[in-house]
């Protein structure tokens, strides 16, 4: 087990009398890739901010390894910040803006210039040390800015949304990039994103944020396979939900559960159950089996959209009663069962085992149009 | 439209613009007195010119007050540009709304005002009254030339260099003014140059203490023509000319 | 990052810039609205008791006769702009990127150089032997000199001349703003030129002819050198009124009141462009 590195304990914040966080606890492990996940204005920014020091919570603490660092000033913090757009200091040079850090720790001219150097081999910037932040791509400044944060070699790396700027491309070579640097420095990092796909893809542990709350903490697998509740099923991938209704639980542990007039048995969830009552029934598109209607087992429906996405063939059914189904299916060019056309009656069912189980919920989940605060 | 009516127009109104000012220039060459008949290619109005002592003192008292005032609103304006920039304050709208007064009202009401006030409180009229005054119309400008820069600063420069360890001081120093730098050297050269030019509000908070250029210039054309103003003012426009060309070298310059 | 600044510069900073605001803008400003309803004293400029009397001389004939001649001629003036500026702004934004720049600077030289010497050159030039008249005279197009000079005529081409660029670079800006796709849109909707122009074109310049005309309109009140150099002394501008009550006649209360009627003058046209403004769906300045 690792140790922990940051403990976060019932921090809150308010601006203008708004809550943005409120009493969040959270330990970040030694050495661990963590993802601060939500919608715009979920307090994941503000989170961030008050690790760097560039807000102060209205109350609770922040502990480094032992240290009170609650009121430390940024400077005198022992992490360091990739910026949303960089924050490149555009009056300096490659090179000055890296070493800005290292002057600020008056080290020594050589040790400066070789710390440098060593941090733009790194990042693959040796040959730009002389350009300025406006001669550079948006990747290579964003691989400066990444270099001048870890040439401090801080404890932590806390990365603001640092892909947000990118096409979609070089998102991707980034963010294997970023996974590899994080692998051979054993550095701490921490990112905040909007992007579940980046989230899943990039961290050992995600936590998925919303209203200034975690609502789940755990592996990108936990996070997708078992939501913790609606607001994460629905936020982190596509997702399916079914109204069930209990109609027994039986002695073993399992429970019979009645899906659109279907009646199968799932494991039992780790929430109260009692007979006749409704819950949701989670299931990712890719657990969708669309069967032609002569099939015996599944609901009926027709396919309403149909897109296809080279590895996969999305597709979109409406069931008989109007709810809509979305699901993902592997293509295979060779099964002739699998190419419907539009309006054509299917009948959907899905793999045993691959359900997931959630509690109704008294208030629906609202979509989350807030500004990031 | 076809393309040549623009361009015809363009090139007319540039040309009347210019033709008093060309006329000026050629004219301050001219040996004739009367200034209306070309007499011969010659330097007298400028030898008279530098050889007239109390104007020679008006200039220097005009370029002294011209760069007093321009440095002090550049300091004074480009710390209230910063605070309005970075701190939410209470008044802060209203702070905003009396730059944009100053800089909207007419120059004769300012003018007014500010002898009113000098009179009040007893002022003295002489360069006090003057460096008050200019300095208080350059203000708004000098404000209005570095909140522009700021509003294209990243908020997150700050931070960064607070992040790699500067402190709010050593931040100000190796980065604020840095990136600032070159609005407030345009801020100074406009304020420097509404200093020297300006003629309405000194006409009225200046004494017999501390005689400015373009009071000398006025009480000299008001009657009649002068071949000294033609040369004076062809100096002024050549200064002018090189002032406006650095602020503009130094804005386009850092932006890039 | 507001909250990790130090106290002490900013209230310091504040401070000043209040204090001198305060000091040298509010309670100047106060003064002379407090001039303008007290009485006039030959001694001590005002005295009690406080009366209208200032505001009632505006509408003495003598008077009233000035302040008309002088709006006249500065709304000509703005008129004689904004008829030059408009169509020099929207052919300027039309200029390749690269030469813009270069206008955009002979434009703004002038704004740098002393208008004194200016008008002084407009005079060198329409003086009654000046070069104007000698140019015209020798093409033979007239026979004996105009008297272009101490005119009314004068004072607006003098005005007109130093305040061109003040209307010119509001409209270049919005010119500037305005998007090719909204004429192309117009056209494509099936409106001719002249439709696109009252329908699209003035009213998303609008702003722009405002900003210009509060450009132009107040310092064409107020440049009382202009009619000094140039206009003798039956064109006089509501300038040369209130400077000659405050240095030569010595009527402060008077000079005040016309001081605040250029000033509510102002508050007008900044309000109308702020709603011109608004309609667009712009923030007010």
């Amino acid at each position: 087990m690792k140790q922990t590195l940051l403990s976060l304990s019932n921090l809150s914040k308010q601006f203008d009398g708004k809550t943005v966080l409120d009493s969040l606890d959270l330990d970040i492990l030694d050495g661990e890739f963590i993802t601060l996940l939500g919608p715009s204005g979920c307090g994941k920014t503000t989170l961030l901010r008050l690790m760097a020091g560039f807000e102060h919570p209205d109350g609770g603490t922040i502990t480094l390894a032992s240290q009170d660092l609650t009121h430390t000033p940024p400077e005198h913090r022992p992490l360091n910040t990739v910026f949303q757009n960089y924050a490149l200091f555009p009056h300096m040079s490659v090179f000055d803006n890296v070493a800005y850090g290292l002057k600020m720790e008056k080290r020594p001219k050589e040790e400066i210039r070789e710390r440098v150097q060593e941090a733009l081999a790194m990042v693959q910037l040796q040959d730009f040390a002389r350009r300025k932040p406006h001669q550079l791509s948006g990747g290579q400044q964003q691989r400066v800015a990444i270099a001048r944060a870890v040439v401090k070699r801080p404890r932590m790396l806390l990365l603001d949304e640092p892909l947000s700027a990118l096409d979609y491309k070089l998102r991707r070579t980034m963010q294997v990039e970023l996974k590899r640097l994080q692998r051979e420095l054993g550095i701490t990092f921490v990112f905040v994103t909007h992007d579940q796909e980046e989230a899943l893809s990039m961290s050992d542990r995600v936590a998925v944020m919303k209203d200034g709350e975690i609502q789940q903490l755990g592996t990108p697998r936990e996070v997708y396979e078992r939501p913790a509740n609606l607001f994460t099923a629905r936020f982190v991938g596509e997702t399916n939900l079914f109204p069930g209704l209990v109609e027994k639980t039986n002695g073993d542990d399992t429970v019979t559960v009645d899906v659109f007039g279907l009646k199968r048995t799932f494991a039992k969830p780790d929430f109260p159950l009692r007979d006749g009552q409704s819950l949701h029934v989670l299931l990712r598109p890719e657990d969708i089996r669309v069967l032609s209607p002569e099939a015996s087992d599944g609901v009926s429906g027709k396919v309403v959209e149909r897109n296809y996405k080279g590895s996969t063939l999305d597709s979109v059914i409406h069931l008989d009663d109007g709810t809509e189904v979305l699901a993902s299916e592997f293509f295979d060019e060779d099964d002739p069962a699998f190419d419907y056309r539009l309006g054509e009656p299917v009948r959907v069912s899905w793999v045993d085992g691959w359900e997931w189980l959630l509690p109704e919920e008294a208030s629906p989940v609202g979509e989350e149009t807030n500004v990031d605060a | 439209m076809t393309r040549w009516l623009p361009r015809t127009y363009l090139t007319l109104v540039y040309l009347l613009l210019y033709a008093p000012i060309a006329v000026l220039v050629v004219f301050s060459f001219n040996d004739s007195r009367t200034g209306y008949e070309w007499g011969g290619l010659s330097w007298r109005w400028y030898e008279s010119l530098f050889n007239n002592r109390a104007m020679v003192e008006a200039m220097w008292n005009s370029l002294w007050l011209a760069l007093s005032a321009a440095t002090i609103s550049t300091l004074i304006g480009a710390l209230t540009a910063l605070a309005l920039h970075r701190y939410r304050f209470r008044g802060k709208k209203a702070l905003n709304g009396m730059l944009f007064v100053v800089m909207m009202s007419p120059e004769i009401v300012l003018a007014i005002s500010l002898l009113a006030l000098f009179l009040l409180v007893g002022l003295q009229l002489g360069y006090v009254s003057l460096l008050l005054a200019h300095v208080t119309f350059c203000l708004p400008f000098v404000v209005i030339t570095v909140m522009a820069r700021l509003s294209g600063f990243d908020e997150r420069l700050p931070e960064a260099a607070r992040d790699l360890g500067a402190s709010d001081f050593t931040m100000t120093r190796t980065v604020l003014i840095p990136v600032i730098m070159p609005a407030l050297l345009a801020g100074w050269l406009l304020g420097f140059t509404l200093s020297l030019d300006d003629v309405v509000v000194s006409t009225f908070v200046s004494g017999p203490s501390y005689e400015i250029l373009p009071l000398r210039i006025y009480s000299m054309v008001r009657v009649g023509l002068k071949p000294e103003v033609n040369a004076l003012g062809t100096l002024l426009l050549m200064f002018s000319m090189v002032m406006l060309i650095m602020s503009q070298w130094i804005l386009t310059r850092s932006k890039q | 990052m507001r909250s990790a600044l130090q106290q002490p510069f900013k209230t310091a900073v504040l401070v000043l810039v209040w204090g001198w605001l305060l000091f040298l803008v509010f309670t100047p400003n106060l003064l002379v609205v407090g001039a303008s309803v007290m009485t006039r004293d030959p001694g001590s400029f005002i005295s009690l008791p406080i009366t209208l009397d200032a505001y009632r001389q505006l509408l003495n004939p003598l008077y009233l006769d000035v302040f008309l001649h002088s709006l006249y001629m500065a709304s000509m003036t703005t008129l004689v702009c904004l008829v030059i500026g408009y169509p020099f702004a929207w052919a300027l934004s039309k200029v390749p990127r690269q030469r813009q720049v270069l206008l955009i600077f002979l434009l703004i030289v002038p704004f740098w150089t002393n208008s004194l010497v200016r008008t002084y050159a407009l005079k060198l030039m329409l003086a009654t032997n000046g070069l104007l008249n000698n140019a015209l005279m020798s093409l033979g197009l007239i026979e004996e000199p105009l008297k272009l000079l101490y005119s009314e005529g004068a004072v607006i081409i003098g005005l007109v001349y130093l305040l061109l660029p003040f209307m010119i670079l509001p409209l270049y800006s919005v010119f500037e703003d305005l998007r090719e796709d909204l004429l192309r849109a117009s056209h494509d909707l099936g409106a001719g030129h002249f439709a696109t122009f009252v329908h699209v074109i003035v009213p998303l310049t609008l702003p722009g002819v405002l900003a210009g005309v509060m450009l132009v309109l107040l310092p064409a009140m107020g440049l009382f050198f202009v009619p000094d150099i140039l206009g003798g002394s039956r064109n006089l501008l509501v300038g040369n009124v209130i400077k000659n009550q405050f240095l030569d006649a010595r009527n402060w209360p008077f000079g005040a009141a016309a001081s605040i009627v250029l000033t509510l003058t102002m508050a007008f046209l900044m309000f109308a462009h702020r709603l011109s403004k608004r309609r667009i769906g712009e923030e007010g300045a």
